[in-house]
């Protein structure tokens, strides 16, 4: 069965051509249907293989070479892929929500117009994460890595009619340029020292390098996992990456793409065993400040998808905690049970903004488990999975990081903890707003209008309510008349206004996903029970898989059983704490009592994305045409200006412009002249 | 007599250096073409000088050469520049600036 | 030695009369011709004055398809031609059915003026495909600009003749040759279109500085000759083997003049400022082939003339290649970037092309042939794909290359802005295209010569360079605003794909994405295609005048003694 390996990429490659070649054709929905026919048959195939991998036994380590890729001399590329305990996990799920992931799509996409384009890109999408995770050497993840990069760009920017899609699929883009440059680097370098870039052969000899070259390796694998994990501080492309359709959340920046940076942190674990102690302490110090940092930020947000990115952010700074601290298997505990129950929460909110006409505000929201029964249950679920409440799954997979977290220091285990209550905060604060507080649409809706005078924004300037409404303020002429609903600026929320609107229930192909999602978020924790060795099931099966990573080959000391039963009562107490209080703060809807909570540093994400925009518009735009001055000023000024020289005094020092033959030719005689001179040194040299 | 094939080179340079700087300077397409044909011919001089100084009639045999490519590259030259001189009469090379950037 | 000009006067019959223009003299011996290692030559000249000839007999009775159709023939023809030398040179004793004649194994014909081995035969068999692809592109471009007459095909064949004889030449005369023949011809199509005044203003540029700097390379020849006393790169080899000149700066200067030559051609930086604007005012299937065919011929006089010839002072060249190297990516990177014409974008892209193969032929190793071959071979399709596309969105007149006539493109024309994106990602070295795996060669030979900051530079330079092809992109698949849409009627927008167009369109695709997932193939073919200098068997009568006999010149004693003449 593990022969069938090449099949689980081939079968969505092979959907991402017909959609391609034939997508228009088949039309609405039948592509759609095709595309999950594809995905679901992927999802087959990695069972098979899982089931096969299970049955081998020993060593569990299976490798497929397809074909060599780039011959050059002694050394070869392969297109070949490596099966073991890591990747047979990470197909499963991948390919099992994937598939999930496009049912749902079928349902929430049937209104576009590029339906069948969508499913194409997901196809391929699918088909680049499992290149990623299946590769046999780094330059295969590489190529998949860059291939989830591009497909998220694509995605992202699906909607390109709206402009801030085309720029946040920008900004994405650029930021994980940030991140490839670290990983090509730490590829280079491995191919120098070892003259291959197998597994097979790269990871069991990391341990023999020099210390600081697998330092060098291992930060720059860092760097790279960085920017596609959105750990600090390349973290600010992921917030804006939830402008595209949010199955595309679900899937690439919530359930899958996001975690390739911690599975390359994991695969790579031998590197990271192999370098210096500051370097573990780095993931660490970063992972957990990420997690505390993203999570007050969701604190504040309102948009429903941008507090899931928050957490998202905060939830992928677990799991390098969990890499820092050496507990590998945690992280990819924790990836698994996050995979589960954050993509049940984006398709949760999915399917809130679908029935909700588009409407993204949660402001706009409130009551709504009334008329969303099945979504309401599946998202409640799920927010007591990623609250931590036992026995959801989420709670098993963050306790195990935190207690590895604080046998590595106890400051980031209780930062952790921290994180830990103000997530249930966050989450409870969100769920409350969407589905219990008062409803703030339809017939709930008071329109006013203010006459915006000059004194008004200023007035309007006092006290954290306004502070939306002096940002709309600001954007309109003064003196203008700006329709306010329920005390908001009413821009972009016209669909909600309409007294007899009623939010629906999305349909069948939407609620299966959300059921199975929140099923496995419920159960998921059941994978790696703490109790006994025997009941860490992940544990030993990622064995083999992980061994390397750990210091003289030998799993380090876990958490004694007290330690254990402390952090579970602790995160127990915490998550409850949360929860209630915020569900004391937000439950009856008013607004002017929450807007204490919601301080505009935080609305702003601590300012930072701000910064760097204003950094990149301002400074770094004014290196880039300081360049350009450069190159038009200093060097055609030094091309011209060995013209003038040459040209004799009687023109004076007359510009020559661009676009005349003779001043280049006059660049070609001085190239000349610097060849010749160039070659005369060698000539005086001897 | 001694040293005139030193002169030779020493002309040939100047020659050739004068076409380039020509070529630089003058701002007639017609007179840049006479310039390239300069530099043409002042390395034929030196092709020349060396076959004379190497006792060797390749030196003689490659000028023939270089004639036949600089006739065929003149015909070209002049057909252009009269397709472009056709549209617009009296033209110098710097007026060929639509191209730039 | 001084059977050197009846040689000349074989090696290029498209130029002069033939055999009998060499009068006997004394001292001149007629060498043998191997007639079939300059088939390709031949057929690729004979066609193109034949198509002269018939048309200006029998004006309007052959249609303008008629022509490329020709063309193609003629270019199969002369690929044809070569392939059993490729045979011949890797020693196999048929080609199917076909009986190769010996000599087995890389050969000199016409008094080693011309060498046959696996790299000459590459190019040929490259610059054939070149020539294929413009006239598919060039058919209804001409048509639709109202270019009559066959002169577009003419000279693109006379172009292809002088690039093959460039490929084959193994004396610095022959390569003057070939690099004139190449360059007169393009200098006109260059300007071929009447109607656009940039077309003839980038015929003119073209012109003047193509003549400026073949000047300079001639000099750098005849410094080569005054140094050495041949032009014959076997015998300057054979020369350098047994006597190293102890002051050779005449000959390192020659070398030098000679490299600005090249370097023009090949549009590295500093030589590179006439590109940008001859790729943006020549019509674009013209641009195509300036960016492929001439490419190749222009990289191949390089390899021959400096790897071939003066492989011995490679430690000389060498860091002067790196610097023309690097400064070719860095430069072609970083000003392509800044640019809002997409030919333009495209010139630049080529220099930064040319820099990575300057990188491959720096690293003056087997492995470096390789990886310049793979990456001309590939570039050629990716280049060639792009003007074509370019060439069908330039519309009427062949205008529309600003970066603004882009936008919406995918939208109105979502096969071509597909296909373009492949073209781009393929150039900027994405994964899974052929870009990648030649970049990755150039680079790979870089690090094994030991030219590590070559090899950062040019992956830099990758990095920067992706931002030109991404604009692009990002172009093409922004919305286009209303008022904008408005503006253009939608018939306008849509292109029809005309039959050769999208043929040479779908071969350039298929190509770079066929050897970018297996490279293997090309790329073992590339290194079977490896340059060698032969000398050629002496004939009997000859035996005077071979390479023994030769002295350098040194500067510091100048012969005084009496020419015999």
């Amino acid at each position: 069965m593990l022969r069938l390996t090449w099949l689980i990429p081939a079968l969505p490659l092979l959907g991402f051509v017909l959609l391609a070649l034939f997508g228009k054709r088949l039309g609405n929905p039948f592509a759609g249907w095709v595309g999950t026919f594809f995905a679901t048959g992927s999802f087959v195939a990695a069972v098979l293989v899982f089931a096969g991998l299970y049955q081998a036994g020993g060593e569990r380590n299976f490798e497929q070479h397809l074909f060599t890729w780039l011959p050059a001399g002694d050394f070869s590329v392969d297109i070949g892929f490596l099966v073991d305990p890591l990747s047979a996990t990470m197909i499963l799920f991948v390919t099992g929500i994937a598939a999930l992931i496009h049912l749902y799509s079928i349902g929430y996409m049937h209104h576009d117009e590029n339906f069948p384009k969508f499913f194409a890109y997901l196809n391929l999408f699918v088909f680049s994460m499992l290149m990623l995770v299946l590769g046999n050497n780094l330059l295969l993840t590489f190529l998949g890595w860059e291939g989830v990069g591009a497909c998220s760009y694509f995605l992202i920017s699906f909607w390109f009619q709206k402009e801030a899609n085309a720029s946040a699929g920008k900004k994405a883009f650029i930021t994980n340029r940030v991140g490839d440059w670290g990983f090509m680097v730490a590829i280079f370098v491995v191919f120098l020292k070892f003259g291959s870039l197998n597994y097979s052969v790269i990871l069991p000899a990391a341990g023999g390098l020099a210390r600081t070259t697998a330092t060098f390796i291992a930060v720059m694998l860092f760097v790279g996992a960085c920017g596609k994990s959105a750990q600090i501080p390349l973290y600010i492309w992921l917030p804006d990456a939830m402008a595209g359709p949010t199955p595309v959340s679900a899937l690439i920046h919530a359930a899958t793409m996001v975690t390739a940076g911690v599975y390359l942190m994991v695969r790579c674990n031998a590197f990271i065993a192999a370098s210096a102690e500051w370097v573990s302490w780095l993931i660490a110090a970063v992972g957990c400040l990420t997690a505390f940092v993203a999570a007050m930020v969701g604190t504040s947000q309102y948009d429903i998808k941008k507090v899931l990115a928050y957490s998202t952010v905060s939830q992928l700074g677990y799991m390098f905690l969990a890499v820092g601290s050496g507990a590998y298997v945690a992280a990819i505990f924790h990836m698994i049970t996050h995979a589960f129950f954050k993509a049940c929460l984006f398709l949760g909110s999915g399917s809130v903004i679908h029935g909700m006409g588009d409407e993204q505000d949660m402001r706009f929201m409130g009551r709504l488990q009334r008329f969303l029964p099945i979504t309401s249950a599946t998202f409640i679920v799920a927010w007591l999975a990623i609250a931590g409440v036992p026995p959801f799954s989420g709670f098993w997979s963050k306790d195990e990081i935190l207690e590895f977290a604080y046998l590595k220091s106890p400051i980031l285990g209780f930062l952790g903890l921290v994180t830990a209550l103000i997530t249930a905060y966050y989450m409870t604060r969100q769920v409350t707003m969407v589905f219990w507080a008062p409803a703030r649409w339809g017939e709930h809706a008071v329109r006013e209008e203010v006459a915006l005078a000059p004194a008004a924004v200023v007035a309007a300037g006092e006290g954290e309510e306004a502070d939306a409404e002096a940002a709309a303020a600001a954007e309109v002429p003064a003196g203008e008349v700006v329709t306010l609903v329920n005390g908001l600026p009413v821009e972009g929320h016209e669909a909600v206004v309409d007294p007899h609107f009623h939010p629906h229930e999305s349909g069948p192909e939407m609620t299966i996903p959300l059921i199975v999602l929140a099923v496995l978020a419920v159960f998921g924790g059941f994978l790696n029970l703490p109790f006994t060795h025997g009941t860490e099931f992940l544990a030993s099966w990622l064995e083999p898989a992980v061994r390397l990573g750990y210091p003289g080959g030998l799993e380090p000391e876990g958490p004694s059983p007290l330690l254990k039963v402390l952090f579970a009562a602790m995160s127990t107490l915490v998550a409850a704490a949360g929860i209630a209080y915020a569900r004391s703060v937000f439950k009856d809807g008013d607004r002017a009592k929450a807007a204490r909570f919601e301080p505009a540093l935080l609305q702003d994400a601590w300012r930072y994305d701000r910064a760097v925009t204003a950094f990149m518009g301002g400074p770094g735009r004014r290196i880039f045409d300081g360049l350009a001055w450069f190159d038009r000023t200093v060097v055609d000024g030094a091309v011209n200006g060995t013209g003038v020289l040459i040209r004799s005094v009687g023109r004076g020092a007359r510009r020559i412009q661009s676009g005349y033959v003779r001043s280049y030719a006059l660049g070609v005689a001085v190239g000349a002249v610097v060849v010749v001179v160039l070659m005369a040194v060698r000539v005086l040299s001897f | 007599m001694a040293d005139l094939s030193a002169a030779y080179l020493g002309l040939s340079a100047a020659l050739f250096a004068i076409g380039a700087l020509g070529l630089i300077r003058r701002r007639n397409p017609l007179v840049m073409i006479m310039c390239v044909e300069l530099m043409l011919n002042a390395v034929n001089l030196t092709f020349v000088t060396f076959g004379n100084m190497l006792n060797d009639a390749a030196g003689q045999a490659i000028v023939f050469f270089v004639l036949v490519v600089a006739a065929a590259e003149v015909v070209v030259g002049l057909g252009i520049i009269v397709a472009l001189a056709r549209r617009k009469p009296g033209l110098s090379a710097d007026d060929m600036n639509v191209l730039r950037g | 030695m001084s059977s050197l000009a009846a040689v000349l006067a074989q090696a290029a019959p498209g130029l002069t009369a033939g055999p009998a223009a060499a009068a006997p003299t004394p001292t001149i011996t007629v060498p043998d011709i191997e007639w079939t290692a300059l088939l390709p030559i031949l057929v690729l000249g004979l066609g193109a004055v034949l198509l002269l000839t018939l048309t200006s007999l029998a004006r309007g009775t052959v249609t303008r398809s008629g022509y490329a159709i020709y063309t193609v023939l003629v270019a199969t023809g002369a690929m044809a031609t070569a392939a059993p030398l490729w045979g011949r040179v890797h020693a196999w004793d048929h080609l199917g059915k076909w009986e190769l004649s010996p000599p087995y194994g890389p050969f000199s014909a016409v008094a080693g003026a011309i060498g046959v081995d696996g790299f000459s035969v590459f190019i040929t068999l490259l610059i054939g495909v070149a020539v294929i692809l413009g006239a598919l592109l060039a058919d209804d471009y001409l048509r639709r600009e109202g270019i009559d007459g066959p002169e577009y095909y003419v000279l693109l064949l006379l172009s292809a003749t002088g690039g093959v004889i460039m490929a084959m030449a193994n004396d610095l005369i022959v390569l003057f040759l070939g690099l004139e023949t190449l360059s007169i011809a393009v200098y006109v199509l260059a300007a071929i279109h009447l109607k656009r005044v940039q077309s003839q203003e980038a015929g003119l540029k073209y012109f003047v500085l193509g003549g400026f700097s073949s000047a300079f390379f001639l000099y750098g020849v005849a410094m080569v000759y005054g140094a050495t006393g041949s032009t014959n790169l076997v015998q300057i080899k054979d020369l350098l083997a047994v006597k190293v000149p102890t002051h050779n700066a005449l000959l390192l200067i020659g070398l030098g003049l000679m490299l600005v030559g090249l370097g023009f051609k090949v549009a590295a930086v500093p030589f590179h400022s006439w590109s940008p604007d001859v790729y943006d005012g020549a019509p674009s299937p013209v641009a195509a082939f300036m960016a492929s065919g001439v490419k190749a011929a222009g990289f191949a006089g390089l390899t021959r003339a400096f790897l071939l010839g003066f492989g011995q002072f490679a430690s000389d060249w060498q860091p002067v290649l790196y610097f023309l190297a690097a400064a070719s990516m860095l430069v072609g990177a970083i000003v392509g970037i800044t640019q809002t014409n997409v030919k333009r974008a495209l010139a630049y892209s080529s220099i930064n092309h040319a820099g990575f193969m300057l990188m491959a032929l720096q690293a003056a190793s087997p492995k470096g042939v390789t990886g310049l071959l793979f990456y001309l071979a590939t570039y050629t399709f990716m280049t060639v794909g792009s003007f074509g596309i370019a060439t069908l969105a330039g519309r009427t007149g062949d205008g529309h290359h600003d970066l603004a006539d882009y936008r919406g493109f995918s939208r109105t024309n979502p096969a071509l802005a597909g296909l373009f994106v492949l073209f781009l990602l393929g150039q900027s070295g994405f994964p899974l295209t052929s870009g990648f795996v030649a970049k990755f060669g150039s680079i790979a030979a870089a690090v094994d010569a030991g030219s590590w900051h070559l090899a950062v530079i040019g992956m830099v330079s990758a990095a920067i360079s992706a931002f030109i092809y991404l604009r692009i992109i990002v172009a093409m698949y922004m919305a286009e605003s209303d008022t904008e849409a408005a503006e253009k009627a939608p018939k306008a927008a849509r292109i029809k794909v005309p039959f050769g167009a999208g043929l040479a369109l779908v071969a350039c695709a298929l190509a770079t994405i066929g050897f970018g997932i297996l490279p293997n193939g090309l790329n073992r073919v590339a290194g079977e295609a490896e340059p060698v200098l032969v000398k050629e068997p002496v004939p009997a009568a000859a035996s005077g005048a071979d390479g023994a006999g030769l002295t350098g010149l040194d500067l510091t004693t100048i012969p005084t003694t009496p020419t015999t003449r």
